[in-house]
């Protein structure tokens, strides 16, 4: 049907080649991406099309890949806290967290009350600049121009408040082994409770206008049903799992920095589809408030960075530890394996987009094309954390 | 006739003219307009209120090198752009603007507008078949099922009107209805109203019906390997469709240049002027629907809606022309 243009080269690469050897007779093969709209970076999937229906669809990842995990292996543990804030641009302090808990555990490092705080406080402020960033990009994703306006209207202000404290916008390298860098002044504290009334009061609008909206409910209610049992194989976790009824919460279902002692749910949904997946997170940014409400009241006095701290020269003790936090997409996992040298020895990093992303083939089987870009938005992926 | 053919003539470089100035201007009120909505004051660097951001942005088109993927057919592939602009001109001659203002004065106006509209669609399925390239292929494939869906029930629900006028002449439906809004057409046919704005949107693939370029799953449709004013006449002759749809479902529903006080073409504009403002604001404020979506509207509800109004009309008018009373 398509000609092509140089009968003598191969038509594609080696994936689209070997993609295109399974292929049915009369159909299409297409590349959404690297470089596509929908694909909110270089994601590249290999659809099979048999009019506007989807026969496979297979993700190709690496081509944003940067070896932080070899890079942890030529730095020591403290130099290499720059690069989490790297590894995902979403949540930059939810991977700062998991690496920083990580050589906590290794060291046996205790962190100051405050400054696990000051912990809370900034990545849920950070997990809800994600979750409006995922909010408005999905609606791009969907057709609605508008909506991604206000989302980083609102984030703007995180941004800012985040500022203070980080002293950076987007790539946190805000936590230190053994606390944070700074406290929270009294700006920043002033600031942060101004912002909670005023995202309280965005929330409903956004459901109003947006969340109720007939079209909107037709392209996500039964779209994309991801079962629980096909989480399970594939190891999603974060809103995704939530969005079919299994409660992951790690916030709840590990006992790490002072979520025991704050009061807050984690919402899953029945639904199951896209619907579920979006109803969740809508859901998280208001419990997120609550907790950052509650943090601001209970945050006792005190230093936020412990006494004798790890100095970048700082040498690891030999053995391994993991430890695992909830970010914005999911478990954010680090494994760490020390053999006492001046750096680590292996450093594994889990990321929840990479196991969220590979159960989209099968989801995608059967699919409409724009039901495909509907699945792929629903399920929040950040493309530099994939590859990382 | 040379008198008529002098008309005529003169007409078309009116509304080439216009066109283009109509595209500049609906090109400056989409942006400001969806600058508003998204709480920020789009264009405002070049010009006053950024009144010439259009103009630059036109001049940017006309100065980027033509580009042709390599398979492309060439002659087709240059042709769509222009057969999508050519039909939309000649789409403006038989709209009444003012008393006896129009260009060609024949009494199959409005069949010569549905006739010609229909060609658009054929410049979009060119335009996607000869890029050679399969976003444009999907696109154009969407386009072709598109358009031919709703151009049944955009004629079905025009249809209801000229039974009620008695003609196909759109001078003489405009001269039926009288100077206020009671007086109008959509008081009469409210349901044909509503079904020719929806079929509208389907027709013009605006948002939310603008799957043929959906560009979260087509990058950019049946456009997508068109550069400078490849690309700039699918944009104008969009833009000029709206034109066409809107002032069709005036001169129809709204009373064309009838209304109190003000002149006829003063009126005109007014009325086209704010459909075309609630197509934008339509755009900018709702998600796209699915393909399966759209196509089922059409066939599930505007069609057989738009025959039951159909019947029922022509009904009434019978019953009108037995009992011998205008209704």
């Amino acid at each position: 049907m398509l000609q092509n243009a140089y009968p003598d080269q191969i038509a594609g690469d080696f994936y689209t080649e070997n993609f295109a050897k399974k292929a049915a007779e009369g159909s299409l093969i297409l590349n959404l991406g690297p470089q596509h709209p929908s694909t909110h970076g270089v994601l590249r999937v290999v659809v099979e099309l048999d009019g506007e229906y989807i026969l496979r669809a297979e993700p190709v990842l690496g081509y944003l890949h940067r070896m932080h995990e070899k890079m942890a292996e030529v730095k020591t543990a403290a130099q290499f806290i720059p690069n989490m804030g790297r590894v995902d641009y979403g949540q930059a302090l939810g991977w700062n967290w998991a690496f920083v808990g990580a050589v906590e555990k290794l060291g046996g490092i205790e962190v100051p009350e405050r400054a696990e705080y000051v912990r809370v406080i900034t990545s849920e402020l950070n997990r809800i600049a994600s979750h409006l960033l995922w909010w408005g990009a999905y609606l791009l994703d969907l057709g609605a121009f508008t909506p991604i306006m206000y989302a980083f209207d609102d984030r703007e202000k995180i941004l800012d408040i985040l500022q203070i404290p980080t002293g950076s916008r987007l790539t946190y390298s805000y936590f230190r082994i053994g606390g944070v860098a700074s406290d929270l002044n009294e700006d920043c504290v002033r600031r942060i409770r101004e912002f909670i009334p005023w995202m309280r009061s965005r929330l409903p609008m956004y459901k109003d206008l947006v969340s109720d909206n007939i079209i909107l409910r037709k392209r996500i209610e039964g779209i994309g049903v991801i079962e629980p049992d096909v989480c399970q194989r594939y190891g999603a976790t974060g809103p995704v799992a939530r969005g079919s009824g299994i409660a992951c919460d790690l916030r709840k279902t590990e006992d790490y920095s002072v979520f025991r002692k704050l009061d807050f749910i984690a919402p899953t949904s029945e639904l199951k589809d896209a619907r579920g997946r979006y109803d969740v997170r809508m859901i998280e940014m208001e419990q997120s408030l609550n907790i950052i409400e509650q943090c601001l009241d209970m945050m006792p006095e005190g230093e936020v960075l412990v006494k004798g701290a790890p100095k970048p020269s700082w040498k690891a003790p030999k053995g391994e530890s993991y430890f695992a936090v909830e970010g914005a997409r999911g478990k954010i996992g680090v494994h760490l394996v020390s053999d006492g040298g001046k750096n680590l020895y292996r450093c594994k990093l889990r990321a929840p987009g990479y196991c969220n992303l590979s159960l989209f083939a099968e989801v995608s089987q059967g699919t409409i094309l724009a039901d495909a870009v509907a699945i792929l938005g629903s399920l929040d992926l950040i493309i530099p954390e994939i590859d990382r | 006739m040379p008198a008529e053919f002098i008309r005529i003539l003169i007409g078309l470089v009116a509304v080439a003219v216009s066109v283009g100035l109509i595209g500049l201007v609906m090109v400056w009120v989409e942006r400001k307009v969806a600058g508003h909505i998204q709480r920020r004051p789009g264009p405002y660097e070049v010009g006053p209120n950024g009144v010439l951001q259009p103009l630059a942005d036109a001049l940017k088109l006309v100065g980027k090198q033509l580009f042709m993927p390599d398979g492309a057919d060439p002659i087709l592939y240059w042709l769509a752009p222009v057969l999508s602009f050519i039909p939309v001109l000649l789409l403006f001659l038989p709209l009444p603007v003012g008393d006896g203002l129009m260009a060609l004065d024949i009494n199959l106006g409005l069949l010569l507008i549905l006739a010609f509209a229909g060609l658009t669609v054929l410049s979009l399925l060119l335009g996607g078949w000869a890029s050679n390239t399969k976003y444009c292929l999907l696109g154009a494939a969407r386009a072709v099922a598109q358009s031919v869906a709703y151009e049944i029930p955009l004629l079905l629900s025009v249809l209801a009107v000229s039974f009620v006028a008695g003609s196909l002449n759109l001078a003489e439906v405009v001269k039926g209805q009288g100077t206020w809004p009671w007086n109008w057409n959509i008081m009469t046919q409210p349901l044909a109203f509503l079904i020719y704005i929806v079929s509208a949107l389907g027709e013009t693939n605006r948002a939310p019906f603008d799957l043929p370029e959906a560009e979260s799953e087509l990058t950019a449709g049946f456009h997508t390997e068109y550069s400078g004013m490849g690309f700039g006449l699918f944009f104008l002759a969009e833009y000029a469709n709206m034109v066409v749809v809107c002032s069709v479902a005036t001169a129809l529903f709204l009373g064309g240049w009838q209304g109190p006080v003000l002149p006829g073409p003063v009126w005109f504009v007014l009325k086209v002027s704010l459909l075309m403002l609630l197509m934008v604001f339509f755009r900018w404020t709702y998600p796209r629907v699915r393909f399966d979506q759209l196509l089922t509207i059409n066939w599930k509800w505007l069609m057989p809606l738009a025959v039951l109004n159909l019947l029922a009309t022509s009904f009434f008018v019978k019953l009108a022309q037995f009992t011998e009373v205008r209704w």
